[in-house]
């Protein structure tokens, strides 16, 4: 390994390829159910291991990786640790192998969606979390400036916040039934928007001034982001739960909460897109400038869905269908992913001097861009006829015959993602092995449009 | 600190809260048997595509009452789910009570419902020459059955099973229904527009096509969309004595009271057929049985809503 950064990426990428390959298991298996048979491979088990794995394995990883480059670089500063880094990291893995052996041997938490794991291996993820915060405070109380960077009070926010989380959901004593049901919609929620996505968006705000060579349209705009996501999240997430026998007050909130999401979201793409414009051609010209904006573009999109679906009268329609897959595919892959991406072919270079053959980097947005347009535009419309379905009381296997096509054409879309995965992890073995450019000054990579 | 906070306030307060929730009544813990069957639910995730939750509302009225707190006082973990691939399993013991049909579907889904996309568990049966004492074999149609032997569950299966069939939601009184409906959604314009299930077949005539649709929502999982039934499982209607007779009043009662370990032309069948005097109207049941009184070359004479409600009214 070059860097610890390069080993986190390098992890990350092998827990996307196998992740991402269980899905596409997953996505056949609702077209060719008979495929794949016996305990191993059944549904059940494969489906909590595919959303364990792109969590848990690629996208903490890679985030965390981002995260610490990111720390210390806008700090003027190396790492606190390498050793804790390493430590992590070797953690994270312990962990993500032991969490998807026991989903695949039937032991589990029950189907508690992104909490399956059983406590002790969620116990160890908790274990890196907290190495990872103190990591990462360690390196920014080294800085050399008076402020913290921006994007440092969104990374160690939420990994700190994180750790809360982790900890509210392994306690037992007040999860018994109805009283677990409210934990599992605060939990489900959180562990997306109070991990990934201050994480994501505080590796963007890092790489998207560095690609642009120009700063951020507005910092103040990014902390009044920073507080009202801060505010927001942690009260929305009994959305997953209306019209449930949970108090109808704790639903409302949910709701009015959900709404008032809007704030950090519409305020939040709106300074990424106000940072870009003007450079239309720069972005254009630069893969990572690409991978970012459609990342920025899922964020405004897919957030804005997500008020709409927690909305009670298109809840009734779009609640338990397959909208909700699609949201949650638009959102963790459109947002996480493609941020991911766009971080890492900006800064990964940077570290390595070794860049990815722009062919490569084409392909790989061009697939992942289209494939995950197939995916989330045919399972909204197949949800939508789900749900139309159900409200108008026709026999439930309609619903399952209706939804054939879209199973298929969402199956195409997970092709298109997968194969771009493979693509990825060519570019990463390029940027971490490959023929190494001459040590380039930022300004050199620009030009030659490997980075910018 | 503020994150603590609100996690405090809105994961782990309403946390203690609720799980004090008191029984509803008649919500009894699990026995043994079906707790191992729950046990066995959970480790191979038939929670991501089966609820358990009926919400109040119109989609949700096939799968039972709306749910209420008390119900789910022994339910940890929780199984509520986020999808609905599959259907509903709140009242799945009530809904299909017929252990035969589980065992045939668990082991093949396609066995019994050609359309569904569920995963076969045949790796939950083992097939042997010949059945233990106290096992009965599952009578699995020659399509789906082993070449050699007979096909018998294993614990976990059995386990299974009767965890399913204790799925019955306990009825509520009439003041807390109405409390769970006045939440919910009666200005929901599925509701008050009338789905098709609630079309006016009552006015009078049969509607085939309604007659179609409520046959395949709750009675081809069994009878098959042929009305051939399955062999040695669940008995034909097409060219049934009772079907095609003339005096309905036999056909109107097993449809509104169920049928169990009987005999139908001259052979018996081991399963449960449920009830659907508390699920279905008159005119509901008056457009099924005619429906299977006109069907696969069948010539019974049609029924209306009020011969249902008269031999309703007869229990």
């Amino acid at each position: 390994m070059r860097t610890v950064f390069s080993a986190y990426v390098i992890s990350a990428t092998l827990w996307l390829l196998f992740g991402t390959g269980v899905g596409l298991l997953v996505a056949l298996k609702f077209w060719l159910p008979d495929f794949g048979a016996g305990p191993w491979l059944t549904l059940g088990r494969l489906r909590p291991i595919h959303t364990n794995s792109v969590f848990y394995g690629f996208a903490s990883i890679a985030l965390v990786g981002l995260g610490y480059y990111v720390a210390a670089r806008s700090s003027g500063t190396k790492l606190y640790s390498a050793a804790l880094a390493w430590i992590g990291l070797g953690l994270f893995n312990v962990a993500a192998v032991a969490g998807t052996v026991a989903l695949d041997i039937g032991y589990n938490n029950g189907d508690l969606e992104y909490r399956e794991w059983p406590w002790p291996i969620r116990l160890i993820f908790l274990a890196a979390l907290v190495v990872t915060a103190w990591n990462l405070i360690g390196t920014v109380a080294r800085r050399r400036s008076e402020d913290v960077y921006l994007s440092n009070w969104y990374i160690i926010g939420g990994t700190l916040w994180t750790c809360i989380i982790a900890v509210v959901a392994i306690l037992p004593w007040y999860q018994y039934g109805l009283g677990q049901v409210a934990v599992s919609g605060y939990y489900m929620h959180n562990a997306v928007g109070i991990w990934f996505t201050p994480l994501a968006l505080g590796v963007t705000y890092y790489t998207l001034p560095k690609l642009l060579n120009r700063p951020i349209y507005s910092y103040a705009l990014g902390i009044l982001v920073f507080w009202t996501n801060l505010l927001f999240y942690p009260i929305i997430g009994s959305h997953h739960f209306l019209f449930s026998p949970l108090p109808w007050w704790l639903q409302t909130i949910a709701i009015v909460f959900s709404v008032a999401m809007l704030v950090p979201v519409w305020g939040g793409s709106s300074n990424f897109l106000l940072t870009m414009r003007g450079s239309t051609h720069d972005v254009i010209h630069s893969y990572p400038l690409l991978f970012i904006f459609v990342g920025v573009m899922s964020y405004l999109l897919g957030s804005t869905e997500g008020t709409l679906e927690a909305l009670r009268s298109l809840q009734q329609v779009w609640h338990l269908t397959n909208v909700t897959v699609g949201h949650s595919h638009l959102t963790m892959y459109g947002i996480i992913a493609f941020m991911i991406w766009g971080g890492t072919y900006a800064l990964l270079p940077m570290s390595t001097g070794r860049q990815a053959d722009r062919w490569a980097l084409a392909l790989h947005f061009w697939a992942a861009t289209v494939g995950i347009l197939i995916y989330v535009i045919s399972l909204t419309i197949g949800g939508t006829i789900q749900g139309i379905d159900w409200s108008h009381g026709m026999p439930f296997i309609q619903s399952v015959v209706d939804m054939q096509t879209y199973y298929i054409w969402r199956g195409i879309g997970g092709l298109l993602m997968f194969l771009s995965h493979v693509i990825f992890a060519w570019n990463v073995w390029r940027m971490c092995y490959g023929p190494a450019a001459a040590a380039m000054p930022l300004n050199t990579l620009r030009a030659t449009g490997a980075v910018a | 600190m503020v994150y603590g906070c609100l996690a405090w306030a809105m994961g782990v307060l309403p946390g203690i809260e609720l799980s004090r929730v008191p029984p509803g009544p008649g919500v009894e813990p699990l026995t043994a048997l079906q707790a191992r069957g729950r046990e066995v639910y959970v480790a191979n995730g038939c929670g991501y595509c089966h609820t358990q939750q009926v919400r109040p509302m119109n989609a949700d009225k096939p799968f039972g009452r709306p749910s209420a707190a008390g119900d789910f006082k022994y339910q940890t973990p929780e199984l509520l789910g986020s999808e609905r691939t599959g259907p509903d399993l709140t009242n799945i013991g009530v809904r299909q009570p017929s252990s035969v049909w589980q065992y045939i579907h668990l082991y093949n889904p396609r066995a019994v419902v050609p359309q569904s996309i569920m995963p076969s568990f045949s790796w939950l049966f083992t097939a042997v020459e010949q059945p233990p004492t106290g096992l009965t074999p599952v009578p699995l149609p020659p399509a789906y059955a082993p070449a050699h032997g007979v096909v018998v569950p294993t614990p976990e299966a059995q386990a299974l099973i009767a965890y399913l069939a204790s799925l019955k939601q306990p009825p509520l009184s009439g003041a807390e229904v109405g409390v769970a409906m006045a939440d919910a959604v009666n200005s929901a314009p599925s509701a008050s527009s009338g789905a098709p299930t609630r079309a006016p077949a009552a006015a009078g005539g049969y509607d085939p096509a309604q007659g179609s649709s409520l046959f395949t929502a709750n009675c081809s999982a069994c009878h098959q969309a042929s009305g051939e039934g399955l062999p040695g499982a669940f008995p034909p209607l097409k060219g049934d004595e009772v079907v095609n007779a003339d005096d309905a009043a036999m056909h109107i009662h097993v449809v509104l009271h169920g049928l169990q370990g009987a005999q139908v032309g001259g052979v018996g069948y081991g399963g449960v057929m449920p009830p659907f005097a508390g699920t279905l109207s008159d005119a509901d049941i008056a457009n099924i049985i005619d429906y299977e009184r006109s069907a696969w070359g069948n010539h019974g004479k049609p029924v209306t809503a009020a011969q249902v409600a008269a031999e309703r009214s007869k229990q």
